[in-house]
């Protein structure tokens, strides 16, 4: 990866002074990932330029014992050699190392004159979010110029590349400049090639002491550099003295990041629209509350929550006595253990550890585990599942479960166009194989109650639209009196005479 | 004396401490098969005579005994078993396992009892426990009949002890050394003109002349008949004439069913009620002779309830036999083979409504049955019910075994009007066995399994293994009943020592060569993606063979089962395409089928893998290429202005050149698909058509084929170019370095090597491995990896773990395949594509 420092303040060579590394010489530094190398390509009076060259060992990055796993470092074809991150971060920190202290020996009064400085990178990772280089280098006095990297001219319709071609001007000291840089570039990068612990935390409040505090964006900034560990993040305001250390304030989990603990590249990091989608958080929690407030009517004490993923309903059950049995049942091993953690499953009393199990299974496959249930709550599931794959989920839960109440969420597609940022025609999740409007829901609904011998019907969650509804539709299916509660016999060869006994 | 005890019994020695039932026990059986509650109070308390520890003590007998008869192992009790109320609980476990329990009393002296006990110096409690034990034992001894036990044998002296024989003695239904080849016959209910045909076609010769009948098969066959010979019909005297002639000449077995059975309580006059068909036979066998009367009942009485035959691998009974009461011999296993299970209720008809037994049925046993008319034999879950209602207008089945085929006759007129009609199903339904395999058991596949296919060894699916699959398959796999197969994962040569190279053909033919192969075939690999193609002739034939609806004419997925296009009008137009080559080529015809297999790589690869390209490799070239063009000029001005860089200059332009290698490398595997025009397969396995799985053939025969059909006309099906060498041709083997030299240097992926065979000679030798070229493994270690420092440490590698995964794939992929073709039930299927799947999970190096 690659950094260009210039300065056009003659003597415009100052800048070696300023950086420690005298313009007529290439040096080269030893990094545990690498090599560095510094050296001048332009040292005029007018103008100096100095350029920092980190070369990123490839093979080391999959193989080498220090590497911190999981995402892209498990690959060999990887932008980490050639795109600014963390890498250039501590290639600065070691390299510049002086310089970014502000001290300058020789002279002392050139290190705190700010100079006309422009600094530039010719492949700095900017995913989606086109404001964010803008808002994070603005604030900060510096005028911006970004060119999108084209993916491939080949293939244009391949769309852009995730990295830009940057270059900050400002007049500023060097220490600020490289002390922004220092902690803004894995910030655009959100991603960090070690693991980040309490002291990232400190090196944060280090590099940005005296700025960070006045960015608009801190928040955002504070997050990403500390890869959205929200307790490290928090303390991090708090001790900026930004925010008030109010446990009140809702806190996405500690679990919901606990697979972001190795830093990568994050390629599967939320995008804007999800954000946007999921911004009204109060959804999930209507919908939480109608499905409690249905189960609570029907009188059922077992309740299996089919699709649980990570928890989040049955934590609200759990809490209610009435139920006596509850199993969270889910394909994802790994939504089992973030469930499992939200749960505090270890740390249970033993009379409540044993109302609840958590239990790993697939939709389509028969399970004998499921039968027996007062009821089954399959919240924001079935849009997860192939539509040609729903036949036999019906037959798993209506015809061979059968319990007395289902609950089925889904999204309402109507609803879709009040949100913004998803492009029409988008669906809410790039997981949903489908989404329905109301009627085709409604269709659905009322053809399985007919097929297997239960009553449906539909009720909105979630602030109500009076042209599109309500953004999540949900059925509550009753099983009919005389309906038989057991699964009806297999297929049979006796559709001829009974043969006489 | 002679003690006869059936081979599988639970054997209760009754009797008092001391009569000698531990020395009888270790004389008589082997260790392994007494239970003494002495050494099970041992095993719980460290001491066998701590009478504490007694009611522990015989939980574990209890366990360890029904442990033994679950496994079909005789198990002796060795206890006092004075009281009932100790022998009871072993009558019960027993019934449980279907086994018979048999007493053996030891009611000696007291005297006896007490003197050995003297002599053995942990046995030191009172005279009073021997008089007592001996008077439990007298007070009860005379129900032990009544208590449940079959069998009572009684021993009064040390004299008669002495002087026991032991007899095992087979079950009668014990035909586990007889494999056939077998035809087995459904109910025949008197309808002797239609039998008398059916053994016609079956190849039977038949000589009605003399007192006796005979009946025999040139080639040795046996008749089996599954019971209800009589009844309603026509002519059940003589089905019962040709019954009797086949069995007692050893040429033939019948089992017994519910209306045979009836019949001999109205010939003995019993009371019994005259419907069903009774009357007519009654009325037939009126007039035949008193001896052949008295002949027919000692026939039909004697006659078992269920047989095993051939190892275990085939049961008859009448009304079908659940696993656990294969070769058993209790009441209720009678009970069972004779009317089936009812769920206890009736239906419109008044006729009790049957529990199908078949549905939960998993053994590895062809049961064949009848008792419950049908209006076709259809295979489900392993099973077969031949009665397809011949008196009631339907027709006569024989099930010929170990062939598996059916052969019909119809009836030649309807000699009894059901009481339910005998409707046949509508045309396009789905089998029973595709209905139930609408919906798999999670059961069958979640935790440890063990699979064991025809090829190579064992494969144990771990339980993390199995839980990834679930997933995979739950949330991305196609229907189940297409997934007839998953390809498996290859490995490469080994890692090349030739300058500049990782992978190179010469390690892979030294390989095979010193394998012991005589000949290669060596195929161009194909940059795109893995594809199975699953192609039925149209539509219907897809629903008639795979079981599915509205799912179209068939299917391309991916190595991991998931429907390979999003669009699903591409998907058509291409099997359109494909099916319209099978039609040109004449396949259809030729292999006499209406569906194939074909395991094929799709490209471009562009229209699969486009988010991995433009997320990584795109990225990962736009990305380099700009930073290395940059770094480049750069170096060079400072160079220019005379800095000292050293080696830096070269070493960023051969970076730079690196990059743009990969970038061309990459890019000659994209192209844009506007139609199915530019959608190219290279099929390179056959894999199966009806009947066949074709490995079998050589790659050879694959490959012509194959070529054949890409010569059929349709741009869209790509022949693959590929050569056979003789490995001990040094001039061939250098020929095909060449050959892959120019392949690769153009942009090729590679080759894959593969022995002659489709299935190698031995089980240990990869059935493929892959050369990849120097340019296409940028895309796999990276732009720079030819780099010299970079190469060096990536030759490490170890290719043990991919070989072992790639040999116990292909196993469970051709598996899963006969498995299909054999028509068993899809959880078979779906056990060994799941197998794949979970063995994919494991970690390996995902670049070799």
């Amino acid at each position: 990866m690659l950094l260009t420092l210039t300065n056009t303040q003659p003597p415009a060579t100052d800048l070696g002074f300023l950086l420690h590394k005298h313009p007529d010489r290439a040096q080269r530094y030893s990094l545990s990932f690498g090599a560095a190398h510094v050296f001048y390509p332009e040292a005029g009076e007018a103008r100096c330029t100095a350029c920092l060259l980190v070369d990123v060992d490839p093979v080391e990055l999959v193989r080498g014992k220090s590497r911190a796993g999981g995402g892209l470092l498990d690959q060999y074809v990887n932008d980490r050699p050639y795109a600014a991150s963390s890498f250039l971060s501590v290639a600065i920190g070691q390299v510049f190392s002086t310089a970014l202290t502000g001290r300058c020996a020789a002279r002392p009064e050139l290190a705190a004159q700010p100079l006309p400085l422009t600094a530039h990178l010719p492949v700095t990772p900017a995913r989606g979010d086109e404001d964010l280089v803008p808002a994070l280098f603005e604030p900060l006095g510096y005028e911006v110029e970004i060119a999108r990297l084209p993916l491939d001219k080949r293939f244009l319709d391949w769309g852009d590349s995730p990295y830009v071609s940057l270059t900050l001007s400002a007049t500023i000291t060097v220490k600020d400049l490289l002390s922004h840089l220092y902690v803004l570039l894995p910030v655009l990068d959100n991603a960090k090639h070690y693991w980040v612990g309490q002291d990232e935390l400190e090196k944060l409040l280090r590099h940005g002491a005296d700025w960070l505090a006045h960015h608009p964006d801190k928040g955002r900034i504070t997050r990403r550099y500390l890869r959205h560990k929200w307790s490290l993040a928090r303390e991090a305001l708090a001790r900026l003295e930004i925010v008030e250390d109010d446990s009140s304030e809702t806190a996405p989990d500690e679990a919901d990041s606990a697979g972001d603990a190795v830093a990568a590249p994050d390629l599967t990091s939320i995008t804007a629209e999800e954000v946007a989608v999921e911004a009204p958080l109060s959804l999930n929690e209507a919908r939480i509350q109608t499905v409690m407030a249905e189960l609570a009517a029907a009188g059922v004490e077992t309740v299996v929550d089919l699709g649980c993923g990570d928890g989040k309903l049955l934590s609200r059950l759990i809490k209610e006595r009435r139920f006596t049995r509850l199993v969270g049942l889910d394909v994802s091993a790994r939504a089992l253990e973030i469930a499992a953690d939200r749960l505090r499953l270890d740390r249970l009393p033993p009379r409540l550890r044993e109302r609840i199990q958590l239990w790993h299974g697939g939709l389509t496959y028969r399970d004998a585990r499921i039968e027996g249930f007062d009821a089954a709550t399959v919240i924001e599931v079935i849009e997860h599942l192939d539509e040609n794959r729903l036949a036999t989920f019906e037959r798993v839960l209506f015809q061979c479960a059968r319990p007395r109440l289902v609950i089925v969420t889904t999204p309402n597609v109507e609803y879709n166009v009040n949100y913004e940022f998803l492009p029409a025609g988008r669906l809410r999740h790039p997981d949903h194989r489908f989404e329905w409007t109301r009627a085709e829901f409604a269709s659905w609904g009322q053809r399985v109650a007919a097929a297997f011998g239960y009553a449906v019907r539909f009720v909105p969650v979630g602030e109500v639209d009076a042209t599109v509804g309500a953004p999540t539709q949900m059925a509550v299916f009753v099983r009919s009196e005389g309906s038989p509660s057991a699964p009806p016999p297999q297929p049979s060869p006796t559709r001829g005479e009974g043969g006489g006994a | 004396m002679k003690i006869t005890l059936p081979e599988l019994s639970l054997v209760v020695l009754v009797g008092a401490s001391g009569c000698g039932k531990s020395t009888f026990a270790r004389r008589h059986f082997r260790s392994t098969e007494v239970i003494s509650s002495d050494y099970c109070r041992g095993m719980v308390a460290d001491d066998e005579n701590d009478q504490s520890a007694t009611p522990d003590a015989f939980d574990i007998l209890h366990y360890i005994a029904g442990k033994r008869l679950k496994g079909g192992r005789l198990a002796v009790v060795d206890a006092t078993n004075v009281r009932p109320e100790d022998r009871k609980p072993l009558v019960q476990l027993a019934r449980e396992y279907h086994c018979l329990p048999v007493a053996i009393v030891f009611d000696l002296p007291e005297r006896v009892c007490r003197d050995r006990n003297a002599s053995r110096p942990d046995r030191d409690f009172g005279p009073h426990v021997i008089r007592n034990q001996i008077g439990s034992l007298h007070r009860s001894q005379r129900g032990l009949e009544r208590e449940g036990f079959r069998y009572v044998h009684r021993l009064y002296s040390v004299e008669e002890v002495d002087a026991v024989r032991i007899e095992r003695q087979p079950l009668w239904n014990n035909k586990k050394t007889d494999a056939g080849p077998f035809d087995i016959i459904g109910d025949v209910h008197g309808c002797f003109d239609e039998l008398r045909r059916l053994l016609d076609q079956l190849g039977y010769q038949l000589d009605t002349g003399g007192e006796t009948w005979r009946v025999a098969h040139p080639q040795g066959r046996k008749l089996v008949f599954v019971g209800d010979l009589v009844d309603r019909g026509p002519q059940t005297p003589d089905v019962l004439r040709l019954a009797m002639a086949a069995v007692n000449s050893g040429n033939g077995y019948c089992v017994v069913g519910n209306h045979d059975l009836k019949l001999v309580k109205a010939l003995r006059g019993r009371q019994v009620k005259i419907s069903h068909g009774l009357a007519e036979s009654l009325e037939q066998l009126g007039r035949e002779s008193e001896t052949f009367r008295a002949e027919a009942l000692k026939f039909l009485d004697g006659l078992v309830s269920h047989y095993v035959f051939d190892g275990g691998r085939l049961v008859v009974a009448h009304a079908g036999l659940r696993e656990e009461m294969h070769g058993r011999g209790s009441g209720q296993v009678r009970e069972f083979a004779l009317y089936g299970e009812t769920t206890g209720e009736t239906d419109e008809y008044g006729l009790p409504v049957r529990y199908n037994w078949a549905a939960d049925y998993r053994g590895r046993a062809v049961v064949a049955y009848g008792h419950t008319p049908t209006p076709r034999a259809e295979w489900f879950n392993n099973t077969i019910c031949l009665d397809t209602g011949c008196v009631f207008g339907g027709a006569l089945t024989a099930l010929r075994y170990p062939e598996r085929e059916l052969v019909t006759t119809p009836a030649l007129k309807t000699y009894y009007e059901p009481l339910r009609p005998l409707e046949p199903a509508p045309t396009g339904a789905l089998s029973m066995q595709q209905q139930m395999d609408e919906m798999l058991d999670l059961a069958d596949f979640s935790g440890k399994h063990i699979l064991h296919p025809r090829l190579g060894h064992a494969v144990t699916v771990r339980p993390e293994n199995a839980a990834a699959a679930l997933e995979v398959m739950t949330r991305f796999a196609a229907h189940p009943k297409w997934l007839v197969y998953l390809p498996p994962t290859m490995s490469p040569a080994e890692t090349s020592e030739l300058e500049g190279f990782l992978e190179h053909p010469r390690e892979a033919l030294d390989y095979y060569r010193q394998a012991g192969i005589e000949s290669v075939v060596c195929q161009e690999k194909h940059m795109g993606s893995r594809a199975v193609v699953v192609i039925a002739r149209d539509e219907a034939a897809a629903r008639t063979r795979f079981g599915v609806a509205n799912e179209g004419r068939g299917i391309v997925y991916t190595r991991t089962g998931r429907r390979f296009f999003n669009d699903a009008s591409l998907e058509r137009q291409l099997l359109e395409r494909l099916a319209e080559a099978l039609s040109t080529a004449g396949f259809w015809a030729e292999f006499d089928s209406d569906w194939f297999v074909l395991d094929c790589e799709l490209m471009p690869w562009s229209l699969k893998a486009r988010e991995l390209l433009t997320r990584q490799y795109a990225a990962v070239g736009a990305a380099s290429r700009a930073m290395l063009r940059e770094a480049h000029d750069l170096i060079a001005a400072a160079a220019g202005r005379g800095v000292e860089v050293g080696t830096l200059h070269d070493e960023y332009a051969e970076r730079q050149r690196d990059a743009q290698r990969f970038t061309d490398a990459y890019r000659r595997y994209c192209w844009s698909v506007a139609s199915i025009e530019d959608v190219r397969l290279a099929p390179f396995h056959l894999l199966a058509s009806e009947g066949k799985v074709h490995a079998d053939q050589t790659h050879a025969w694959h490959m012509e084929q194959l070529h054949r059909l890409a010569a059929a006309g349709s741009p869209v099906v790509l022949a693959t170019e590929c050569r056979v060498v003789d490995l001990a041709d040094a001039a061939a083997c250098r020929s095909l370095e060449d050959w892959w030299l120019g392949l690769t240097q153009e942009g090729g992926e590679g080759i894959v090597i593969k022995p002659l065979a489709f299935i190698p000679e031995h089980r240990n030798i990869q059935p493929a491995v892959k050369c990849r070229g120097r340019e296409y493994l940028r895309i796999i270690y990276g732009p720079e990896y030819t780099d010299g420092r970079h190469l060096a440490r990536l030759r490490k590698r170890s290719l043990g773990g991919k070989r072992a995964l790639a040999l116990r794939e292909f196993a469970l992929g051709l598996e899963a395949l006969e498995r299909f073709v054999a028509r068993e039930p899809l959880r078979r299927v779906h056990e060994c594509v799941f197998g794949v799947l979970a063995l994919e999970s494991e970690p390996v190096d995902p670049r070799l």
